[in-house]
């Protein structure tokens, strides 16, 4: 292995934000490779600025660092001007740590945060100098593995990947490590990939689709079924039950050059039991687990010390859920400390009530971020059938304790496109924006809020699996419809995403793995980075499934039912099927379900399943009004939690 | 009181904008526990002002900054070294001295910079040839980028001095020194190797770019911004 910067160097002065290429960033590893470690390229498929603030990869990096027998790089997707370059030179795609070309690490492995990412997935392979078809690899390629939340449906790229795997990676990635290390030490001979990956596919959480046989009845599955009996038949994800055991990232990366979520981010939980129905993290990550607040703090406290940020974020999917929240805020500023030297904490997924924004107030000193509310949904019939039950009294107390604390701006988020939505339900969008501008007039004239509108897109693991998602016409339809009921509304903007782009991410959400020849076709014809608007043509996407003879109407549009075998029945986020089926017609019925963390146990599936249990500081809801939940939490302590501190 | 510090930013970390070097500053001096004063208004800042931005790519043995510290510094050369680790790799503080108090700011007191360029593609006999051309020639125009509009400007009364040397032991490539002065309508070190060499390709002619000093004028004396020292007393600029 030797370094590729000579070269790359000369080119970097030709392409636009060249520090995206240089790595250097404090918490970098000098990474040490030899004959005897597996060596890791984690890769994150979109540009750096959006890849290295990733904390699943930062916690991986530390994690295999970490090991004597393991070492781990990083790389990104390089931007369209330097892969011009790259290509044009014969140069591949390398890690930024050492500029090491991609194909001398035994293991790439990718984290995959959305579906329009994946065309970029194989451009890196490809620019890595593997074949993008596992089929065609041979011992001397590196293993390609790919997880996060989209890995949970990996069916559309199961013909270029090797394995994904299922779940949480800090304990599972040991293993891979393991059995690479023994295919690596005995030499990587010829046809000695296929045993590895068989020895993969025993690790539990790991999925190897080419150890599976798919069978079709016209578009119709029938069965993904293992072709050895030592295969498992269902993959099961993997959870990390105590991550007070796993502090990592312990030396997030700070980096040299402006990225999103430019500040320490540290992690309060995992996990969601909110239950909203359209949410796929909240489906696939249960059940909560907090991490304790001495690890919180100390995570914090020495990470400002030793980056130079003043700013950070707690990240969870519900941050003012966090049982020690108030305690912890205090302990990051305590009473008297100056404005100069206080930390800003910055509390994203804000829960919608008027507690929660005393709370963001009290948190933010100093530097003040946005105030953003996710209600979802315009009317409070059709927030009970996605059960986001905040009611409208819940929202507009946020929003004026928002601008009684002195916030002249507010996002709110809504889907639009959800199961039953009528038009009034659309429309009610534009006039909660307005009544809460309404609100904010009473304490300022400059008193605005920005609807952000996105169109709705059914997910694996999810009660909304079984949904038809709306057309392309139907959601610009409905953005119309926002719009025009904005349009009098003075002080509401809107946002919205185009609804061609919803299109495309549904084709290979739910997809199975005859979409792999679709994404295959979009990339060769040039579609690389279609979450960039600029980048983005969803003719590439029509075309490609006409090619293919695929139906759109087949994969997104139709609605499926109960016996159908979806393309994910193989893998399992530990839910049941039954539970999910219950939950979509409870959807219908318009009936909501309760917090399970706080109230009596409903069986998703998750906790018996896994013998696993929430884990969590307090067996009663935080303070607060209804937390936007629509129910009772004032009884709470029914559930059979696993209190902090009371462990071992 | 107000500290000017001058600093080189060689290696990797120059391919990073003058801005992230703003922000690498900011960092440092909280990770080195340095409280500086913060500016007033809605959105403080902390009170760190810089000198000419140094382009994206170009390395630099005289960089600048002016940063307003709280707390007295009686140890500057251990300041220096807190600082250096502090910052990220490729940046060394080499000279602090205490700012005149109304002394002008960097970016209107520098009156030109001397640049090192290693120029790929030509022998010495060539660069010197180019050299001597331009600097005999009555005007230089060139064609070039501002703000989104090409236009042709006459760059030669930019262009102090400009002399071929050899290259040393590390790079036998000929190198290029000159002298640029900070004009309203600057010469980037790459626009002058186009303007001196229009038949190569200046993004690969100029294969090094170091900025060597920045000058300001002292009673009509020409001097470095700071001498690289360490000097408790006040400057005298």
């Amino acid at each position: 292995m030797s370094s590729l910067w000579a070269r790359i160097e000369p080119l970097l002065v030709r392409v636009q934000k060249p520090a995206r290429y240089i790595g250097c960033e404090d918490g970098a590893v000098t990474a040490r490779h030899g004959a005897g470690k597996v060596a890791w390229l984690l890769g994150y498929p979109d540009t750096y600025e959006v890849g290295l603030p990733n904390q699943g990869l930062q916690i991986l990096y530390d994690i295999l660092n970490g090991r004597d027998d393991a070492v781990a790089e990083r790389t990104y997707a390089p931007w369209r001007d330097l892969e011009v370059l790259l290509r044009e030179r014969g140069l591949p795609l390398f890690s930024v740590d050492s500029h090491l070309a991609a194909g001398d690490f035994d293991v790439l492995a990718f984290n995959l945060s959305s579906e329009l990412v994946l065309t970029n997935l194989l451009n890196m392979i490809d620019l890595a100098g593997v074949p993008v078809r596992a089929a065609e690899r041979r011992p001397e390629h590196p293993l390609v593995l790919v997880g996060g939340h989209t890995a949970f449906n990996p069916e559309p790229i199961a013909d270029f990947i090797d394995a994904a795997v299922l779940g949480e990676g800090e304990e599972v990635i040991g293993e891979v490590t393991d059995v690479v290390r023994e295919w690596k030490a005995a030499g990587r001979t010829e046809g000695s990939r296929e045993a590895v990956l068989r020895a993969l596919a025993q690790v539990p959480g790991v999925y190897v689709p080419s150890m599976y046989d798919v069978e079709y009845d016209g578009p119709r599955l029938v069965s993904v079924t293992p072709r050895y009996p030592d295969v498992p038949a269902v993959v099961h994800k993997r959870t990390v039950a105590d991550l007070g055991a796993w502090p990592y990232p312990r030396r997030q990366l700070v980096p040299l050059t402006e990225v999103v979520h430019d500040r320490l981010n540290v992690e309060v939980f995992r996990g969601c039991t909110r239950g909203c129905r359209f949410c796929q993290a909240g489906m696939i990550t249960r059940p909560v687990r907090e991490r304790p607040l001495e690890q919180v703090r100390t995570t914090i406290l020495d990470g400002i010390q030793r980056s130079g940020y003043d700013t950070v974020s707690l990240t969870s999917l519900s941050t003012a859920d966090f049982s020690d929240i108030q305690p912890l805020i205090e302990a990051i500023n305590p009473a008297g400390c100056g404005t100069s030297d206080a930390i800003s904490v910055g509390l994203p997924s804000l829960r919608v009530d008027a507690f929660t924004v005393g709370l963001a107030a009290s948190a933010a000193v100093g530097k003040r971020g946005g105030l953003t509310f996710a209600p979802e949904a315009g009317t409070w019939r059709l927030r009970q059938v996605i059960n986001k039950l905040i009611t409208e009294d819940d929202l507009y107390g946020a929003v004026d304790a928002g601008f009684a604390a002195g916030w002249l701006r507010m996002k709110l988020y809504f889907l639009t496109g959800l199961p039953t939505e009528t038009d009034a339900d659309t429309r009610g969008i534009a006039e909660l924006a307005a009544n809460c501008v309404a609100i904010g007039k009473r304490h300022t004239n400059r008193a605005s809020i920005t609807v952000s509108l996105g169109g709705f897109v059914p997910k694996a693991h999810t009660p909304f699996q079984w949904y038809g998602q709306n057309t392309v016409p139907e959601l610009q339809r409905k953005v119309d419809l926002v719009r025009g009921a904005a349009r009098g509304a003075r002080g509401v903007q809107l946002k919205w995403h185009d609804p061609r782009a919803t299109l495309a991410e549904g084709i290979a959400s739910r997809g199975d793995r005859r979409i792999g020849a679709v994404i295959e076709r979009v990339w060769r014809n040039g579609g690389t980075f279609q979450e960039w608007s600029e980048c983005f043509d969803v003719r590439r996407w029509e075309a490609a499934m006409a090619a293919e003879g695929l139906s759109l109407d087949w994969y997104v549009f139709r609605h499926r039912d109960e016996h159908e075998v979806l393309p994910w029945a193989h893998l399992s986020a530990g839910l049941h099927e039954d539970f999910l089926w219950q939950d979509w017609r409870a959807a219908l019925a318009g009936s909501g379900i309760e917090d399970c963390r706080w109230t009596p146990c409903y069986d998703c599936g998750v906790c018996t399943g896994y013998g696993l249990e929430h884990v969590v500081a307090s067996p009663v809801a935080p303070a607060g009004g209804s937390q936007g939940t629509g129910q009772d939490l004032q009884r709470g302590g029914e559930v059979p939690v696993q209190l902090i501190g009371s462990r071992r | 009181m107000t500290w000017r510090i001058r600093y080189s930013k060689l290696g990797k970390v120059r391919f990073t904008s003058h801005r992230d070097s703003i922000t690498h500053f900011e960092r440092a001096a909280r990770r080195a526990g340095l409280r500086v004063a913060m500016s007033q208004g809605f959105t403080a800042r902390p009170r760190m002002s810089f000198g000419l931005g140094l382009p994206t790519g170009a390395e630099s043995l005289a960089e600048y900054v002016d940063i307003d510290l709280v707390d007295a510094v009686d140890d500057l050369e251990g300041l220096a070294a807190v600082l250096s680790d502090a910052l990220p790799i490729g940046y060394t503080v080499t000279a602090i001295a205490l700012r005149q108090p109304g002394a002008v700011s960097l970016q209107e007191a520098v009156t030109a910079c001397s640049w090192t360029i290693t120029v790929d593609g030509v022998s010495l006999q060539q660069l010197t040839d180019a050299v001597e051309w331009a600097i005999a020639s009555r005007a230089l125009p060139l064609e070039r980028e501002r703000k989104g509009h090409r236009r042709v400007d006459d760059v030669r009364p930019v262009i102090e001095s400009a002399v071929a040397a050899p290259g040393g032991d590390d790079d036998p490539r000929p190198r290029l020194e000159a002298v640029l002065l900070a004009a309203e309508r600057g010469l980037r070190p790459t626009e002058l190797v186009a303007a001196l060499l229009p038949e190569l390709d200046p993004l690969d002619a100029a294969a090094r770019i170091l900025r060597t000093e920045q000058f300001i004028d002292v009673e009509g004396t020409r001097r470095p911004v700071l001498a690289p020292a360490f000097a408790l007393q006040e400057d005298r600029s």
